[in-house]
Order: structure tokens, then sequence, then C-alpha cells
């Protein structure tokens, strides 16, 4: 058991190849898309609106196509069946995920810099955690639009869940639901980090193997 | 024998009656000559339907802005297919747009509730259509600005002081420096003055006049008038090019007539074409010349000289028209067989020349042998002429019922065209500009005489579209157009671009509101402000409660930003109904005088809770 966790300690206390830490730089620059770029995006077709009203999910407010008027219209169309007005205001999460953004860029260029294996470690598991309660955040808020319908809502439909990946049908109309620039980017930061994970093991294996050959 | 020859000659005779009767029963046919016997051929009809199928969803590539004649509308076709897109009302209430009936458009219409709309002009730029605005002449001496952004008349001008039945607008010149006007009607000037008939040769006046156009805005303010013989200023054209400076009007009854002027006036071979430099009645009026005449400054060609020529024109010429290239001016008397064409280049030659046979009232007349190039013999009763991008002319033929294709220059009719029936004007694609584009034209008939189901015995105008790309025209369609299009104009659609919703940050009506929270009813005394909301699927308020005897403002703001999202505002028993298009604001004003509740509804099928957009108007009765 102590073997065991000396071998961890010595694992954690690691230092860092340039290969692992000039991967966390890139990872930091991949995460600059998610400021810039949609994190998800959807379109509404129907045969009224045959060019489609497109709803873009930045990851600090809401867009629409048309100059921003596609999301008037949706709310407008939401409104009969009773859903809350799509708004800015309304995600909490455009508040915290800019900034928690920050501070895992922070995060990472500290370990780029620092150059342990521990701090790497810490990287990987934050970023997958952000990553996961952030697409649970989504859902969750999706399934609360589709079920949090007012009870005097002039067209009465089944609470629903929109689509969060891919086609759905809705009442009259078809929606397409995808990740965005911006999240294709987030996608490629958690890659980026396992890479830099794997390599930094192989390269502590490779310490360990040689400090072993010269003892 | 002989008997045998006598019965010979009796049946000889019986036969020979026979067929005379046969020849006498051939002599009148149960058509007239070249008229169609059966159907056309079935490729022409696969042809021409190919050519003006606009499949569904596709659009049309010209648009036609017919004049509307008495209904004083303009009525928006799209070329080839020929449907109608849209009525723009410019002259008279429209209660489908709400026209007329907020106070904006009421205030426009004036104390009118009719125009006689025939002669519509697309704005230009160097001879060219520039897609800006489009301008159109009221028999009422009145001239409308319609802004092609959103297809909405803007300004109605007028009636302007001394022009009397103005008919011979709204010609503008190539770069929309003027749209010009005159007098159809001459009478004793100015309005509200009285004379005899008897004094109609010597003391009744026609007028011409232009009308400035501001380049930036459109708008329109009177810049001159001319005061002119007893004639009837019926038709005009600008000169363009070589000709640009120069106005064109035809008239008829220079024989200043009264009474029964289809005879009366029709007795002179020659009438004229009155030729005006319009710079220089523009110089005469900045130097401060012309009499003040019902409050306008009228120019007296007898005292300032070297503004207008009249060119002798047979017989009783209807319309004039100015080639592409600005060097002919093509005159149609409409009671003869022939279309005279005049040399620009003569004209000026002839007035430099003091080319002269005389005068009318002091306004020179120019000689006409000096002046013409050629009698082109296009057939009977020419009227109006279009030109192609080719060198080809198209004049329509009202007695001959037909249009007539000659070549300008060498003077020859090379086809001929019959029209279901008697065609007054005609509209080629871009047909009066500096680049004509050929393709099509259109023949607006004054007849129809049940070429469609028959609708009783008022009979709708027809319209046929004809292919003039090839060397011989062609047939393609008949449709019926609502009455009564005079002039048309063709212009490319990729030259207009209108707006499909009216910016919010646009609107700059002070009782404009774009929040919900902002809706409902001020008082100031009896003066009672309304201000509505409109959207989907709700007005609001809901309710207004108003004293009668109160004097209602309602302004009614529709705050849809979405294309097509229009609503309606209709107020029962009260004789109003608005309608705002998205981002519009509209205002009516009205006094409750009486009690009682009226429902108000949206009139413009707006959304799947139309039927719930409605709302009570109560008014309290005094007790």
């Amino acid at each position: 058991m102590k073997n065991i966790l000396a071998k961890s300690n010595r694992f954690l206390e690691l230092p860092l190849d340039l290969g692992p830490r000039g991967l966390l730089l890139v990872a930091v620059l991949l995460l600059v898309p998610s400021y810039l770029f949609p994190l998800w995006t959807l379109t509404m077709f129907a045969p009224q609106y045959g060019d489609g009203l497109r709803m873009q999910i930045y990851s600090w407010r809401l867009d629409g196509g048309n100059g921003g008027q596609d999301i008037k219209e949706i709310n407008v169309l939401n409104h009969y069946i009773g859903m809350r007005d799509l708004t800015t205001a309304d995600f909490t999460e455009f508040k915290w995920i800019p900034f928690v953004v920050g501070i895992l860029a922070l995060l990472m260029l500290r370990t780029a810099v620092l150059g342990k294996m521990s701090h790497l470690l810490d990287n990987v598991v934050l970023y997958l955690y952000f990553g996961a309660f952030s697409l649970w955040s989504f859902a969750f808020k999706l399934w609360s639009y589709g079920h949090n319908l007012a009870s005097t809502a002039a067209v009465k439909v089944d609470p629903f869940m929109p689509p969060m990946f891919g086609y759905k049908k809705l009442a009259n109309f078809e929606v397409y639901s995808y990740p965005g620039v911006g999240s294709y980017a987030l996608g490629l930061v958690a890659v980026v980090l396992v890479l830099a994970m794997a390599l930094a093991v192989r390269g502590g294996r490779r310490l360990s193997a040689s400090a072993a050959g010269s003892s | 024998m002989r008997q045998a020859s006598g019965k010979w000659k009796a049946t000889a005779a019986i036969a020979s009656i026979f067929a005379a009767a046969l020849v006498a029963w051939q002599c009148a046919p149960s058509a007239p000559k070249g008229a169609k016997k059966g159907p056309a051929n079935a490729s022409d009809q696969s042809v021409a339907a190919m050519k003006t199928y606009v499949a569904p969803g596709d659009l049309d590539e010209f648009y036609m802005f017919a004049s509307g004649g008495h209904s004083g509308q303009v009525y928006v076709y799209g070329i080839p297919s020929m449907r109608h897109l849209s009525t723009i009302p410019v002259y008279t209430p429209y209660p489908a747009t709400g026209y007329g009936f907020d106070d904006e458009s009421k205030a426009m219409l004036g104390n009118l509730t009719w125009g006689d709309a025939h002669h519509p002009a697309l704005s230009e730029t160097n001879g060219d259509y520039d897609g800006r605005w489009l301008f159109i002449n009221d028999m009422n001496g009145r001239i409308a600005r319609i802004d092609l952004r959103d297809f909405k008349t803007k300004q109605i001008f007028g009636p302007v002081p001394n022009v009397s039945g103005n008919h011979s607008g709204s010609y503008v010149t190539p770069n929309t420096e003027y749209a010009m006007m005159g007098s159809r009607f001459s009478i004793p000037i100015p309005k509200g003055k009285v004379l005899p008939l008897d004094k109609y040769a010597t003391e009744w006046k026609g007028v011409l006049a232009a009308i400035k156009i501001d380049p930036k805005t459109g708008t329109m303010s009177l810049a001159w008038q001319i005061l002119m013989p007893p004639f009837d200023y019926d038709l005009g054209d600008a000169g363009k090019k070589v000709s640009d400076g120069w106005m064109f009007w035809t008239c008829y009854n220079a024989e200043r007539a009264t009474g029964k002027l289809e005879v009366t006036a029709s007795q002179r071979d020659r009438d004229y074409i009155a030729a005006v430099d319009w710079r220089a009645a523009q110089k005469a009026i900045d130097e401060g010349k012309g009499d003040l005449i019902g409050g306008v400054k009228v120019l007296d060609p007898k005292k300032v000289p070297g503004i207008v020529w009249l060119m002798p024109c047979g017989k009783s010429p209807h319309g004039v028209d100015v080639s592409p290239d600005g060097k002919y001016i093509v005159g149609s008397g409409k009671l003869q067989g022939v279309t005279t064409v005049f040399n620009f280049e003569k004209i000026q030659t002839a007035i430099r020349n003091k080319d002269l046979t005389g005068d009318e009232d002091g306004i020179p007349v120019l000689k006409y042998e000096s002046i013409k190039d050629a009698e082109v013999a296009v057939g009977l009763g020419p009227l109006h002429t279009q030109f192609g991008p080719d060198g080809y002319a198209y004049t329509s033929l009202f007695v001959d019922s037909a249009i007539a294709k000659w070549k300008l220059g060498t003077w020859e009719v090379v086809d001929k065209i019959p029209m279901s029936y008697s065609i007054g004007h005609l509209a080629a694609a871009e047909g009066d500009t500096c680049t004509p584009k050929g393709k099509y034209l259109v023949g607006l008939n004054k007849l129809s005489h049940g070429r469609h189901l028959s609708v009783g015995p008022g009979q709708p105008e027809s319209s046929q579209l004809v292919d003039i790309s090839e060397e011989k025209m062609k047939l393609l369609y008949d449709a019926f157009t609502e009455p009564e299009p005079h002039y048309a104009q063709i212009v490319l659609a990729k030259t207009l671009h209108p707006i499909e919703v009216y910016p919010k940050e646009e609107n700059k009506n002070p009782l404009a509101i774009w929040d919900l929270k902002d809706a409902g009813v001020t008082r100031a005394g009896t003066n009672v402000t309304v201000k509505v909301v409109l959207v989907r699927s709700t007005i609001t308020p809901q309710a207004i409660e108003v004293n009668q005897g109160d004097t209602v403002k309602i302004a009614l703001t529709n705050i849809e930003q979405t294309t097509d999202e229009l609503h309606g505002f209709g107020l029962l028993d009260y004789n109003i109904n608005i309608v705002c298009d998205p981002g519009e604001t509209k205002v009516v004003t009205f006094k409750a005088d009486k009690p009682g509740v009226f429902p108000y509804y949206c009139t413009n099928f707006c959304s799947a809770l139309h039927q719930e957009m409605q709302g009570y108007l109560i008014v309290k009765g005094k007790s």
C-alpha cells in the first residue's frame, strides 16, 4: 500500500515535457472560439417559414437569424403553446460559462508554466466535469422550456423535449439542433487534454524507466 | 321534242336560280378575312405557354405598373405571367390596405374620393428607370408620388391652380427634374372665373405646368406654368439625349371649338405638338418673369418669347413619343392612317431660321414640311408608340385594332398583329427609355368583347402580352386587367429594391409604442388618445372606454418585424378600417358621437388565433 502511494506521489510530481506543455497552449487557444462562435444552433422550418428560423446560442448570449428577428418570431410562436420567452436574461449559463472557461484557461496556462503532472490531471478532471455539467445544464434548459408550459396556453401540447442533437418534428416545424463551431472547439480541447495526458504518462514512464536503469 | 326542250329550259332556269342563290349565299362569309378558324397551331400554343409560364414560387422578370384609370389606383402586374401582384391605392380609398381611412391618407386625398389616373411615370436617371418613384397624374389637376421602396403613395400634389383636366401628365424628364402636366379642358383662369362659352376662342386658356421633383426626397412643388391657347392638351413626352431639355405635348381642338367637339374639333387636317424648351422656361421664372394668376407665376409666351413653338401634326394627334436616341418625335394623329415622325435637328434648324407659317396667340408655328421626316403608313387610328432595343417602333392602332411594327429611319412597316380589341396604349419593356429592353409588349385594350367567362354587361378590359423578341410579333397571353388601364410602364424587376417590413428604428411617429406596457388610454378634457399595440394575436388594450362626444385619436402600431404579418383594425359602425404593415404606425381620429359598445377586430388575417384578436370600444352615453 505504501508502495502504491509512493509510486502515485512520484507520478504526480513528474515534470511535464515540452510536448504536453505545447498541447496545453493549443488547448488554451482552442478555448477562444467559444467566445466568438455559437455553441449551439437551432434551425426550424415550416411551410410558412421556407427560409427557416434560426437561433444561435453563444456562450454569453442568444442570437437570431435575420438580424435577431428570428428569436422574436420563435417567441411569438411559442407563446401560443405557453412556452416562456427565450431571452438572454433567462440563461444563467451566459454568466458563468464565459467566467469558468476563463478560469480553465488560466489553470491550463499555469500547468504549462509549472509543468507538473498533478496540475495536468486537475485540468483534465475539471475540464471533463465542466463539459459534462454544461451539457447537462443545456439539456435541462431545453427540457424546462419544453415542460414548463403555461396552463392557460391557447394551444395545449404535451410537454416535450426539444431536440439536442439532430432532427425532430414538432407540430408543423422541422427542428434541427446541432453543436456550433464553439462547441466543436471545446470538444477538441478535451481531446487535446487527453492527448497531453497520454503524452505526459508516456514521458513519465520513460523517465522512471531511465531512472530505474541508472540506479 | 319541243315539249322536252321546254322542260329542259325550265330545269335549266331553276338550276340557274339555285346556282345564283348559291353564289349569293357565298358572298357573305361568317367571319372576317384572316379570322382564325379553329384552335391555333398546337406547337405555337405550347411555345406561348412556356414563354408566359412562371412556375409556382418563381418570380417574374418584369414589373408592370398599370394605371387604374377612373378607379384611381395603380395595379402592379408581373410580366410575363401577367399575374396581378398588388394594388396601390392612390386617389381612391381602399379598405383592403386601410388607405383613405387613417388621418394621413385621408388628409392626402383631401375632399376628393376619386381620381382618374392615366399615365404612370417611373423616375429616371439619364433617361433610364432608376426604380425610386412612380408618378401618376389625376384628371383633377393632381400628380401623386408612389415610393417604390414600400409601394405606398407618399404625396398627392394639387389640385394645381389653373390646370384643368390634367390628362397630359405626369411625364418625367430624363433625370426626374420635373413631372409635367397640362390642361385637357381649357377654362377661364384662374379657377372660379366665369366667362361665356362664346369667348372660348379668345379668353379661355389652356395651361402647361412643370412640377419640380426634389432629387433626394422626391417631394413635389410647382416650378412654372405656361399660358396657352384654348386647345386640348392631350399627351406628352420629354426629350432625351440630343433632345434633352425639351418637352413635347400634343393637342387637339386647334379649331378652338366648343359644342359638339367630336365634329367641331375635327375640322382641321392638322393640330399641334407644343415643343417647350423647359430650361428656358425655368430661367424665365428664375428671372422673375411671369404674371401672377391663381396665386402662381404663369409665363405668357407672347410676353416671354423663346419658350414654346408649335409643330403642326395631323390629325387630332393623341400620343407623342420620343425615340430612344432622342432624335425623332413621333406624333400619332388618331383620325388618319399615318403616324408623323419629326426630326429634332430639323426642329432646331427651323427655330433658328424662323422657318414659320404663322402663330397662335403669339406662339410661332413651325413649317410642317421643314421639320417632318416621314409619314409612316402604320394603319388607321394610330395612338401611341413604344420602342424596342433594335431600332423598331411599335404603334397602337385603335381603329384597326392592331399593333404596327416599323423601322426608324427606313419608315418601313414590317409587321402587324391584331389586338382584341381596340387597343389604346401599349407598353414595351422599358419602351420609353433610352435603353428599351424588348422581349415583351403589352397591348392595353379598351374592349374585350367576351373573350372571357361572362361577367355580365360590365366587361373587363383586356391586356394582351405580345412577344417582340423575333421579327414577327406573336400573341402570348390574354389577361383581364382591373379598370381601366391607360398607360403602363414595364421595368426590369431587379431595378427595384423594396423593403419587406418597416424597420422599427425608422418609425418616427411620436405615438408609436413597442411595448405592451405602454398601451392604453390618456385623456385631456374631451380629447382621448389611445395607444394601441397590434401583435399576434391580441389588440392591446382589449377595451377602450370613452364618453360620448369625445374626440378619440387611436394610434395603432404593428410591432411585428416579420414579413407579411399585417394587422387590421376594423371598428364596426364607425366606418373605420385601418391596416398596419409590420413596423408601421397609423393614426385615426374620430368623434365618438354614437353611444354603445362597438367591437373592433383584426381585419387582416394574421394567425391561428386571428379570430380572437378583438376588443371593444365602449362609448358611454351622456345621461
